[in-house]
């Protein structure tokens, strides 16, 4: 708690900056309006026309929230204009894809571990996938699912599953090799299964690996999400609210959106991490 | 439905398996021949059985072309993949990652003498790069105009904070003891940063740099799919698609793979001769 203070200064501090910059950005099309009506302006006039534009180059941090506010709590939630209905839908295939990419890239961990043919063939390719531009494809694959009669959540879901696979399938294998040679002696001591093993040594020391890349899969599976729904043609989720914003010149709108999204992979990585302390604070784990 | 090639692609993937256990449980499985031979054949294999599929079904083009037709496509159209790469990874990637991996170390040796600013800075920077930043692409295209400026400008937003918050954490890397050495030789601030704190700063942040490698790119060309001249990878995909040319958008891609991991490469190459000293290095 002792980096509280700091955290509120550089918060303030940015804040600050953002007021400066959003009355330089939009001090050029104030004083364009004000030459066309031929009327002098005062600085202070400038400064408050600049921080209530309605379409600023830049906008003020009270028009961002108080477009937040409107479109998240004074709008009806089933309301296209609300910031949660298009939330709830970015969410909805960010988490599908999330739960499906997690699960088969534990399920391939497993499999590399137990088998030294998928451990040479796969792995090299799995960490060199970390270096490829996966997100490129997502356009490819939106179209050609919609092609093929597939639409709606699942698409923009597998563009999730995709992104979240690798990072879990790096970091369990990592984890589910984290026992010392110790411990896996007095298993075999033990006469344990390869099951045992597995279920009783390896599963749960590969617990503090997993939680890791969960945190790194569900905001790349987040990312992945937004930048599917822009291909389709902007019509729903908060990728489509920031591209329909692009297309009309809505800044307020395109920052709004910015900041929902910024809130949900907040607010996803936060609940992970309460997992996190909870689940490594029961099995004794807690650092 | 072509019969052939599914029971070629069926053998095929079988035998490579078959073969690939045995390398693989045998006793040469340690050398250097394996290590190398296991992957790549299990990538061709990926490659021959996609092929015998797309064939033997008989697989439109629209939905999933052949790597044959990818390869073609890509022979066929080089001037443009070349063009594409020179405004996307040249112009805007690569300059977008000197600039912002520049600005971050920079940003983070000027906040070393202040514990305050780091304590306030490091959360809020970690916070940061959690974050879905490419959505800041819109407002840079809005910004900075449609050619590449645009998208350096995404691709040094989003290096930054990663960059910096190792950065960070590498300079506080020496111990504490190697600090000690250098205030008996009554070494100045300038000279503990420049020739023990830096240097062991350098894997921290060849670590940054090469987490870094993969966003520029990505940066780089999502940026392009809000808008963009009429040349540039992500320019390229987003309409090729639109076109249903597939085989130009897998062939693109590749140009991107193949992009993306030699730049990887190249930050790994780069690290290895600054990094010699180090123990990951020496194995």
């Amino acid at each position: 708690m002792r980096n509280i203070v700091p955290i509120l200064v550089v918060v303030a501090a940015i804040v600050v900056v953002w007021y400066g910059a959003a009355v330089k950005m939009n001090a050029q099309w104030a004083l364009d309006q004000a030459a066309r009506a031929e009327v002098e302006l005062s600085f202070g006039e400038l400064v408050t026309d600049t921080l209530s534009q309605e379409r600023p180059r830049l906008p003020a941090p009270h028009q961002v929230v108080a477009e937040l506010w409107d479109s998240t709590v004074g709008k009806s939630i089933t309301s296209k204009r609300s910031l949660v209905f298009h939330g709830w839908i970015t969410l909805s295939s960010t988490l599908l894809g999330f739960v499906f990419g997690t699960g088969l890239g534990i399920l391939l961990a497993i499999g590399i571990v137990h088998s030294r043919a998928m451990d040479m063939g796969v792995m090299p390719w799995a960490i060199a996938s970390q270096t490829i531009p996966i997100l490129a494809i997502a356009p490819m694959i939106i179209v050609v699912l919609n092609s093929l009669g597939v639409t709606g959540i699942i698409p923009k879901a597998i563009i999730s599953a995709y992104l979240s696979f690798f990072p879990v399938v790096v970091g369990m294998v990592k984890g589910l090799r984290s026992p010392a040679p110790m411990d896996l002696d007095l298993m075999h001591t033990y006469s344990a299964s390869r099951g045992q093993i597995f279920w009783k040594l390896r599963m749960p020391a590969s617990m503090p690996y997993l939680f890791a890349s969960l945190k790194v899969g569900i905001a790349a599976a987040l990312v992945g999400t937004i930048v599917g729904e822009l291909p389709t043609g902007a019509i729903r989720g908060l990728g489509a609210r920031m591209l329909s914003g692009s297309y009309y010149g809505q800044t307020v709108q395109i920052w709004s959106a910015l900041f929902a999204a910024a809130i949900l992979a907040a607010i996803l990585v936060g609940t992970i991490g309460i997992i996190q302390r909870r689940a490594l604070k029961r099995m004794g784990m807690a650092t | 439905m072509n019969w052939g090639w599914l029971i070629f692609a069926l053998a095929f993937w079988a035998g490579t398996y078959f073969l690939n256990v045995r390398i693989a449980n045998s006793r040469w499985s340690r050398t250097r021949v394996a290590r190398i031979g296991v992957p790549v054949i299990f990538g061709i294999t990926i490659l021959v059985v996609w092929q015998g599929i797309v064939r033997g079904l008989d697989v439109p083009m629209v939905i999933l072309p052949a790597p044959t037709d990818i390869w073609l496509r890509m022979i066929e159209s080089v001037p443009t993949l070349w063009e594409d790469f020179v405004q996307t990874f040249v112009k805007g990637a690569l300059t977008g990652y000197v600039i912002g991996c520049g600005a971050a170390v920079i940003t983070a040796i000027l906040i070393d003498r202040s514990p305050f600013l780091q304590r306030g800075l490091l959360p809020v920077g970690n916070f940061i790069a959690a974050l879905p930043i490419v959505g800041t692409a819109p407002i840079l295209v809005m910004w900075f105009g449609f050619d590449w400026q645009s998208k350096a400008a995404v691709v040094v937003v989003m290096v930054f904070f990663p960059m910096l918050v190792n950065t960070v954490e590498g300079l506080a890397a020496s111990t504490a003891m190697q600090r000690d050495l250098m205030s008996t030789y009554s070494a100045s601030y300038r000279q503990t940063l420049t020739k023990l704190r830096l240097p062991a700063a350098m894997p921290f942040i060849f670590n940054g740099l090469k987490i870094t490698t993969t966003l520029a790119l990505i940066g780089a060309i999502v940026a392009e799919f809000f808008g963009s001249p009429i040349k540039g990878m992500g320019f390229r995909i987003s309409t090729e698609v639109g076109r249903l040319r597939l085989d130009m958008v897998w062939a693109e891609i590749a140009v991107a793979a193949i992009a993306g991991s030699a730049f990887y490469g190249a930050v790994a190459l780069i690290e290895k001769g600054v990094t010699f000293w180090h123990p990951s290095q020496r194995g």
